[in-house]
């Protein structure tokens, strides 16, 4: 947390006249150092620099350590805490009691690659607009370090021995289910999961951000991905990334021609992306695969923005809703009127 | 109870040796050969000729090759329950014919295919050979449509030789088509034709007959999934989330028919619904408690499988207390069970649903009419009380033909429950002098006042959750704070019984002895309790709508000495319930349980209680 940067204008009010208390939440009771703080804390960064207005989200998650976290952030946004793995439909159901909020789900690799694989998947599937982070630890934290489906193969863990099974890879399972949206970040490196989220939030679809976020208390130890010690080590950056409000057009010029690569986002702001040697593009799904694959065999943990398809029909497309939140809508317009019964009635034989 | 008892038809149709409307029609048909159509078909002109009529279909879990029977009960009296034997039977299938026999009166009649190898049949039974085969090759049609066009031939050689009316005919067969004028004229040339071979060759032998009557004006058919479906659109339903399962599928489905149709914006065209096929019941009712929970009328609707499934969920919304509601079409568990046959199995499961201490609002429709009534006033109810409704329906309700009244447009205004939208939460703290929490009952009646996502007073939002938490919805496992809430919800509950859906009460008034029944039980206990009256054992009536149950149930129990309660499960469920809320009448309650799948009939109801009250004496 101590690298995180502080911008100097943190006291100052955002395009919304908010400054960036307005965005915090209850003081966490997670151990200290565990990664989702850290996390919790870019969140709330990442909404008070696009100017979010904290009544207009919704924040959500299912049970474990993670899913505490939406309670570390945003206390003037509503929430709603579910079920283990069944984030995801809740979020759902809620976010059509008003298309114009912003949803936020934060889940854990217990929550959503082992109990709740199914809905997550069907989640990604459907194209909700949503910021979806999983923070992932690889271990089962709130019952006291068993493993979870994204430990790898042959981990050893005090009083659960050698982890026998290959471990999932969540933007891999994101990727197949035709999300529009799949980046890795580690918790670690806090201007990169905030730069991230920021580019989530503004993403029309559902944005799934595995931030690898390591266990101090339970999984911290070497040779694991998921620890601090090696996390660092072997994070190996797909390319920079900067967030540029689509008002800010000076940092634009900052990077090279050539060097970069801009994605439009729905609401009109761009992400830009600055490559490293390699020649990634994250528009194209079947090298986003193959890049997986690639560093999985290498042991690489990639980070960046790995897949983005912002013209990817959402779930809002499908329905052709009122223009009113249909939770305001008055009853007058959802109940039909007498006459429209008695030609129901007249139609029945 | 029958409503139109006309005793001078009896007396003439005495001297004729006819029996007239009073009788039962079941067609044996292999399942997936569009036998649907022509017993639906027949139903509607039976029902266009003025005369009381119902039809229940017993199926196989399956597409296509099994067995299927579709029943039609005629009855001038206006009866509408299961009768155990067939007046009547049209064999189509080779494989059942041994036991439509078995089924069919000694002195009945048997239509069937021609080239079915009959066994030996009870000598007074009047029989009809049908060359369905051969008129069907005559008829020229493409070979794959064949059985359908066997099951229209059947349709008109019954027209002839029992009187049911060409022209009713051609209406229901209108009114199928949806008017297609090419479906429906080469459907009913094939109809016609089979009347004129019938008329030819076949001779009148038995004593059933169809005869115009004048007791279905005003009245409509419909099945009560959709009549669900309907009632639930006149009540404003805005999200239903749902997994297909027989027999529930058909109330999703009609949503998704009819809402377009009736909850569009008349200026813009766009839509006030969201209806989510979701990918499991689990997501289906995750998807709907956040639906209710953002403030929409929300459902959806399942069956026992379903409900098992869904058992987690409705728990945390008891405890947050989120409205939704939740329609479980019964039918016969445990487990897979029979998925296509009918039970009233899952009501003490449903009353309970989840583990620590759970309870529910239980509406229980025993009509059309209720499901349509019932499809509205649960979302008005569970607003309310912001809390899950169960809505308990069965197959036989929700997926059989019933006439009915027509539906009546709601009596009451849409009741929101109490929600504070930006202002009427500053009035809220203004009044009370104090800040506003979720779960605060100010007002003494164990109910909170809800604020709803996107409401942008900043004072609102709140963090809902099935952790304990306090009454300004803080995460909380403090043990009095725990205990509070938990008792808070049983008094908002407890309040709420002599608010719903009252029971009806039918009194003999000559007895000491009655029956308690609940949803599609009633029109085999409605039959039952004519039948008894006629066989000099009266009883009075209660037919239970909703659990908690309501003072005039207490009532009842205080002022008979002996009650049959009468339900469709094996373990007799509304009678343990009854015994639980009222133990200091449990010796009064006499179980009447009986699951086989198939509706009670009025025969077997009668007989139970008969054979107990013996004993009494």
């Amino acid at each position: 947390m101590s690298d995180s940067p502080v911008l100097p204008s943190s006291q100052a009010a955002n395009e919304v006249g908010m400054v960036r208390a307005d965005y915090k939440g209850a003081p966490s009771t997670l151990c200290q150092g565990c990664g989702h703080n850290s996390i919790a804390a870019q969140i709330v960064a990442a909404c008070y620099e696009t100017n979010l207005i904290p009544e207009k989200v919704i924040k959500f998650s299912g049970i474990g350590c993670s899913s505490k976290s939406p309670f570390y952030f945003l206390s003037r946004s509503f929430g709603f805490n579910g079920l283990h793995g069944r984030m995801p439909s809740l979020a759902l159901g809620a976010a059509f009691g008003d298309t114009s909020l912003r949803v936020i789900g934060v889940s854990g690799d217990g929550d959503s690659a082992s109990i709740g694989m199914g809905q997550f998947k069907h989640m990604v599937r459907r194209n909700l607009p949503m910021t979806y982070i999983i923070e992932n630890n690889g271990v089962y934290g709130l019952t006291k370090g068993q493993f979870s489906a994204t430990a790898e193969k042959d981990l050893f863990l005090k009083r659960q021995g050698t982890n026998p099974y290959l471990p999932i890879d969540i933007c891999m399972e994101a990727l197949v289910a035709n999300a529009s949206f799949v980046a890795r970040s580690f918790a670690g490196d806090p201007k990169q999961v905030k730069e991230l989220i920021k580019a989530a939030l503004s993403h029309r679809g559902i944005a799934v951000l595995d931030i690898i976020s390591p266990c101090v208390t339970f999984h911290n130890q070497g040779g694991s991905v998921h620890s601090y010690v090696t996390g660092k080590e072997m994070e190996q950056p797909l390319h920079d990334i900067s967030y540029i409000p689509k008002r800010d057009e000076i940092m634009i010029g900052d990077f090279e021609e050539g060097t970069t690569q801009e994605v439009e986002l729905f609401d009109g702001s761009k992400i830009v992306l600055k490559k490293l040697e390699s020649k990634y593009d994250p528009c194209d799904r079947w090298q986003a695969m193959h890049m997986l694959e690639e560093a999985h065999s290498n042991n690489w943990l990639v980070t960046g923005l790995i897949y983005v398809d912002p013209d990817q029909p959402t779930i809002y497309d499908i329905y052709n809703l009122s223009g009113t939140a249909l939770n305001r809508l008055p009853t007058e317009k959802i109940r039909p009127p007498q006459a429209a019964l008695e030609r129901l009635n007249s139609s029945l034989f | 109870m029958g409503s139109s008892q006309d005793k001078s038809m009896d007396s003439s149709d005495m001297q004729s040796g006819d029996i007239v409307n009073d009788f039962s029609l079941t067609f044996s048909t292999v399942n997936g050969s569009g036998s649907a159509t022509a017993n639906t078909t027949i139903l509607r002109a039976i029902f266009r000729m003025g005369i009381p009529v119902s039809g229940k279909n017993i199926f196989p879990s399956n597409i296509q090759g099994l067995p299927t029977w579709y029943t039609i009960r005629v009855s001038k009296h206006g009866y509408t329950g299961r009768v155990e034997q067939d007046d009547i039977v049209v064999a189509m299938n080779q494989v059942s014919i041994l036991e439509d026999i078995r089924f069919l009166n000694p002195k009945g009649v048997l239509f069937y295919s021609d080239d079915i190898d009959l066994p030996q049949i009870p000598e007074e039974v009047t029989t009809y050979p049908m060359p369905i085969k051969s008129m069907a090759k005559e008829m020229e049609a493409p070979a794959g449509l064949r059985d359908y066009i066997s099951n229209m031939i059947y349709v008109g050689i019954l027209a002839k030789i029992m009187g049911i009316q060409m022209d009713k005919i051609r209406l229901a067969i209108e009114y199928h088509f949806k008017g297609k004028e090419k479906a429906i004229s080469s459907n009913m040339e094939i109809i016609e034709k089979a009347f004129e071979w019938a008329a030819a060759n076949l001779e009148k032998k038995d004593h059933y007959r169809f005869e115009s009557m004048d007791l279905t004006r005003d009245c409509i058919m419909t099945d009560g999934n959709t009549a669900a479906a309907l009632g639930s659109i006149f009540g404003g339903v805005q999200f239903s989330a749902w997994y297909p399962i027989t027999p529930a599928s058909t109330l999703a489905e009609s949503l998704n028919e009819y809402l377009p149709q009736y909850r569009k914006e008349s200026e813009t065209g766009k839509a006030t619904y969201v209806v989510v096929q979701a990918e499991d019941e689990l997501a289906a009712i995750g998807m709907t408690i956040g639906a209710g929970w953002a403030g929409l009328r929300s459902i959806t609707s399942t069956s026992g499988p379903g409900l098992s499934l869904m058992a987690e969920y409705m728990g945390l919304a008891y405890y947050a207390e989120v409205p939704v509601v939740v329609w479980d079409v019964q039918r016969v568990g445990p487990s897979t069970g029979l998925p296509t046959r009918t039970a009233q199995g899952d009501l003490t499961f449903s009353y309970f649903l989840g583990h620590g201490d759970t309870q529910y609002i239980i509406l229980i429709p025993g009509s059309m009419e209720e499901c349509f009534e019932f499809g509205w006033k649960a979302f008005d109810i569970a607003e309310r009380y912001q809390t899950p409704v169960i809505v308990l329906s069965d197959l036989d309700l929700g997926m059989n033909q019933w006439m009915t009244g027509k539906f009546k447009y709601p009596d009451l205004p849409i009741d929101r429950g109490k929600v504070l939208w930006e202002e009427d939460l500053e009035k809220f703290i203004e009044k009370h002098g104090s800040k506003w929490g979720r779960y605060l009952d100010v007002d003494g009646d164990g109910i909170p006042y809800r604020t709803i996502p996107g409401n942008l007073n900043s004072k609102s939002a709140y963090f809902a959750r099935g952790t304990g938490h306090d009454e300004y919805a803080q995460y909380s496992e403090d043990a009095q704070e725990w205990e509070k809430g938990l008792n808070r919800i049983k008094r908002k509950l407890d309040n709420s019984r002599d608010t719903l859906p009252k029971p009806v009460f039918v009194p003999s008034g000559k007895t000491s002895v009655g029956i308690i029944a609940s949803g599609s039980a009633n029109p085999a206990v409605e039959e039952a309790f004519d039948m008894l009256d006629s066989l000099g054992t009266p009883v009075d009536y209660l037919r239970v709508r909703s659990i908690p149950f309501s003072s005039e149930v207490q009532e009842f129990l205080e002022d008979h000495e002996r009650i049959y309660v009468v339900e469709m499960n094996r373990d007799g469920q509304l009678q343990q319930l009854l015994t639980l809320e009222f133990p200091v009448h449990v010796e009064k309650l006499i179980k009447t349980a009986h699951s086989d799948g198939l509706p009670l009939t009025a025969k077997w109801i009668t007989n139970a209680i008969l054979s107990h009250e013996e004993t009494t004496k």
